[in-house]
């Protein structure tokens, strides 16, 4: 039979997440010259986006327009969303198989590391995500609550999720009311009683993993004081050898910021949010009843690795400090996918350049890739998941090329879609989402914000008269 | 970023050769594999050296009949060696001062992965293509 890629046979690609690096994936596959490409483009929730819906912060709009270059890919003839289809429980990996020559998985890291430590998992210690999901309306985290009634609130980690939790409990009701964050969070904030804030780096500030605008903007907030502690912005002599050799002028630029915190006179703004460095929690401590009433941390000092990082390892100094809320956020990684291969250490599917390998024998499996933080881990920025998709889309071709694809028994587009419908009949189209979409902003336009969020799936289906 | 995220891509399979192989063997292999160097393991899989193609042509360059030598004899025994934990621009930065163009890298004296100059550049180049891509978003400019 004829290679599949032409007008009359188009090759079929089923793409299993839309976030970015889903409709980048689908974007690249659309941009290959002589290639007839449909590109079905699967989600588990009704809406697409991903993480630029539900992780990017509402008060950073602007990254959010990276979604007029996800729709530009929409709007391609070869391309469907299927919204609110579940692989695992509405289609199987055996369906895709039926259905597609090539099948790829932008599941993301939708899971976050743990920090091992005693206490852990007390009342009020989460996951920085869980805060970030629910502020953000996912339909998952809107029964999820935290306890705004404390007054000190530690972040553990560094990290743009880090950065981007204590920005947003630093921020005023009225900063928040004009942003799309949730109305059950909006309401909840307005209530919030927290004065302290706590973020908590392992390293030193040249280490940290936050840039440059987003460690810059924490000391711009109106309703916020920021504090640093000289002894802890200063950089030690690894630091400062390794920056007067080849230090960059970002990294510098990071120090000389952070400096000028720590010698800022706090201004008596309602909350204070302290930046501290070279700490790691031990342990959190637990009230009368399970609890999380504050965290042991232990002083770091840093050391150069035999490849010249410089890693931070705990001095024998402890010190207490209280906290009613706890936010870790000290790495993320992926969720294994029933069926396909795994790399538990790594926390990414199985893979070499984005072709998933079998376990065994390290070989690549016909037809089935990886892309994004699932391919490489949570690393990068949105854009980052651009090339990451280009080389994941150059192998597929590279394969198409060999004849290395799956041969579907059902490789007829109405044959998917038939599918799709009858098993799961809530399914959502991208026409269905445009809909959702000019209704979110419209409510929002009301209110005079970006668009007002539907946070339950039920509420969506209604909207669009089901 | 870390050097972990090079090796989630790379499949996790590195090229290895024993201290007792001949040179003839282990170029079989780089040939083979299209690759420019080799972790010599001892037989418990723990790293003991590298052997790269500039060692090959240094002792090559001296010695003709180098094909029935053992790898043991001209490997390069002091290696760096890499942890997944260590930062990328920390790595690249001891790699072009030091000129080296692989690294090992261990968990607990198991090999784990290898990073070659080639990986770094690349996630580096990535990286920084996919933060102007986004900062375009950002300003409105459609790239």
């Amino acid at each position: 039979m004829a290679r599949p890629g032409t007008e009359g046979r188009p090759l079929r690609v089923a793409v299993i997440g839309a976030g970015p690096a889903g409709f980048y994936t689908a974007e690249h596959l659309f941009r290959q010259p002589g290639l007839a490409v449909q590109v079905d483009l699967y989600d588990r929730l009704p809406t697409p986006y991903g993480l630029v819906r539900f992780g990017v912060a509402p008060d950073h709009q602007k990254i959010k327009n990276v979604t007029a270059a996800f729709d530009r890919t929409a709007a391609h003839a070869g391309f469907r969303f299927f919204g609110h289809v579940e692989l695992g429980k509405d289609v199987t990996i055996e369906d895709l198989r039926a259905h597609y020559h090539q099948i790829v998985y932008t599941t993301g890291a939708q899971t976050d590391r743990r920090m091992g430590i005693p206490g852990e998992d007390l009342r009020g210690s989460h996951p920085a995500t869980d805060f970030v999901a629910w502020y953000n309306g996912h339909p998952d985290y809107r029964e999820h609550r935290f306890d705004l009634s404390q007054e000190r609130v530690a972040v553990v980690g560094v990290g743009n999720v880090a950065v981007d939790v204590v920005r947003i409990l630093c921020r005023t009701p009225e900063e928040l009311a004009v942003t799309d964050i949730s109305d059950d969070a909006l309401a909840a904030l307005r209530e919030s009683r927290v004065r302290e804030v706590y973020l908590l780096g392992r390293r030193g500030p040249a280490q940290a993993a936050f840039t440059n605008p987003e460690i810059r903007e924490l000391g711009e907030l109106p309703g916020a004081d920021v504090v640093a502690r000289p002894d802890e912005v200063e950089p030690d002599p690894l630091t400062r050898a390794e920056l007067e050799q080849g230090g960059d002028r970002a990294t510098l630029k990071k120090v000389e910021i952070l400096r000028e915190y720590a010698r800022r006179a706090p201004l008596g703004k309602p909350r204070t949010l302290i930046i501290r460095f070279l700490v790691s929690p031990v342990a959190l401590h637990s009230g009368e009843s399970g609890e999380v009433v504050g965290l042991r941390i232990v002083r770091n000092e840093l050391y150069a690795t035999a490849a010249g990082t410089l890693q931070a390892r705990p001095t024998d100094r402890f010190e207490e400090l209280p906290a009613g809320l706890v936010f870790r956020s000290v790495g993320y990684r992926g969720v294994p996918i029933p069926g396909v291969p795994f790399h538990d250490a790594w926390g990414v599917i199985l893979n070499d350049k984005g072709r998933v390998l079998e376990p065994d024998t390290r070989e690549p499996r016909s037809g089935e890739y990886a892309a994004g933080w699932i391919k490489r881990g949570p690393t990068g920025v949105i854009g980052t998941n651009k090339p990451d998709a280009a080389e994941t889309v150059a192998c597929m071709v590279e394969d198409l090329a060999r004849d290395r694809v799956l041969a579907p028994s059902e490789p007829e587009s109405g044959a998917a879609l038939a599918l799709v419908q009858q098993r799961q009949p809530q399914s959502v189209s991208w026409p269905d989402w445009q809909r959702l979409d000019a209704m979110e902003v419209a409510r929002g336009r009301a209110a005079g914000r970006p668009r007002v969020k539907f946070t339950r799936v039920e509420e969506m289906l209604a909207a669009l008269g089901r | 970023m870390n050097i972990a995220s090079i090796l989630a891509r790379k499949g996790g399979k590195v090229a290895t050769c024993r201290p007792e192989q001949s040179i003839r063997q282990v170029l079989a292999l780089l040939a083979e594999h299209n690759i420019g160097a080799l972790v010599v393991v001892d037989e418990s899989g723990v790293p003991a050296g590298m052997l790269s193609e500039r060692d090959v042509v240094r002792e090559a360059a001296r010695d003709e009949r180098l094909f029935a030598r053992s790898v043991a004899e001209i490997m390069t025994r002091d290696v760096i060696v890499g942890v997944p934990e260590d930062d990328l621009r920390a790595v690249r930065r001891t790699m072009t001062e030091r000129r080296i163009r692989h690294v090992p890298v261990v968990v607990e004296g198991r090999l784990v992965g290898i990073v070659s100059i080639g990986d770094v550049v690349k996630a580096e180049l990535d990286q920084y293509l996919g933060e102007v891509d986004t900062l375009q978003m950002q300003v409105g400019v459609r790239p």
